[in-house]
């Protein structure tokens, strides 16, 4: 472990070319599956929770394989937060809009007052944009999670 | 729902587990986590709990692992034993 420790503090940790070949090949289909695990979540296994972890899964093995210099030049620090942001607020605010226009928080079919799609169409896409919004903030907190422990809170060079 | 198949998924994960408390090595025991963390998947998927084995292969076997050896690569042995 100690020799481990010592590759990892002079960054040799995983420099190889067939693990950076393979990530590289890896990663869109990661991220592929990773949409398609959110999009059809509300109708069949999978959701928000597991699809953001899936696109945090392609974001973090990024990291690991190259360094977190590549990571950042995929998503930046600030892009990662505006997106987890952006999640937090798509969830509060459709929520929000349910009880504004007249329904309880979070109930879907209170939107068709809006747009009239019906009832039974607005709790099926309601459920959609809410996915949407818990998959973005738990792709940006488990990238900042694993940037944060890989780095000691530094955010400079990883492992 | 087999059961002779519950049974034996049931017997690796106590293994498993027996293993990851034991181990000194904090890499492996890590490891070994990751290892009990897809097997208790592949026992929820056998149930029928699809979902819940989804959470597990993701969030269990994926990040939590790699979150433990980023911890245990930044953190030095105090104790002698």
């Amino acid at each position: 472990m100690k020799q481990l420790q010592e590759k990892a503090k002079q960054r040799q940790l995983g420099d190889s070319l067939i693990i950076k070949t393979a990530v590289r090949l890896m990663v869109p289909f990661i991220q592929l599956f990773g949409l398609y695990v959110i999009v059809h979540g509300h109708y069949s296994p999978g959701g928000g929770f597991q699809g953001g972890v899936i696109l945090g899964a392609s974001f973090i093995l990024l990291a690991l394989a190259f360094d977190m210099k590549t990571s950042f030049k995929h998503m930046s620090e600030k892009v990662n937060a505006i997106l987890g942001n952006l999640g937090a607020a798509i969830f509060i605010g459709v929520g929000l809009i349910c009880a504004l226009v007249g329904g309880l928080f979070l109930d879907y079919s209170a939107l068709n007052i809006i747009i009239p799609l019906g009832p039974v169409e607005w709790r099926s896409f309601g459920i959609f944009l809410v996915e949407v919004g818990v998959g973005l903030a738990v792709m940006s907190i488990m990238v900042l999670l694993y940037w944060n422990i890989s780095s000691s809170g530094k955010m400079d060079e990883g492992l | 729902m087999i059961w002779q198949i519950d049974l034996m998924i049931l017997t690796l994960v106590v293994i498993c587990a027996l293993a990851t408390i034991t181990i000194k090595d904090l890499l492996g025991a890590a490891v070994v986590f990751g290892v009990y963390s897809f097997l208790m998947c592949l026992l929820w998927a056998e149930m029928g709990a699809v979902d819940v084995a989804f959470t597990e292969a993701t969030v269990g076997a994926g990040i939590s692992t790699i979150l433990y050896i980023g911890a245990i690569l930044r953190t030095t042995r105090r104790s002698k034993d």
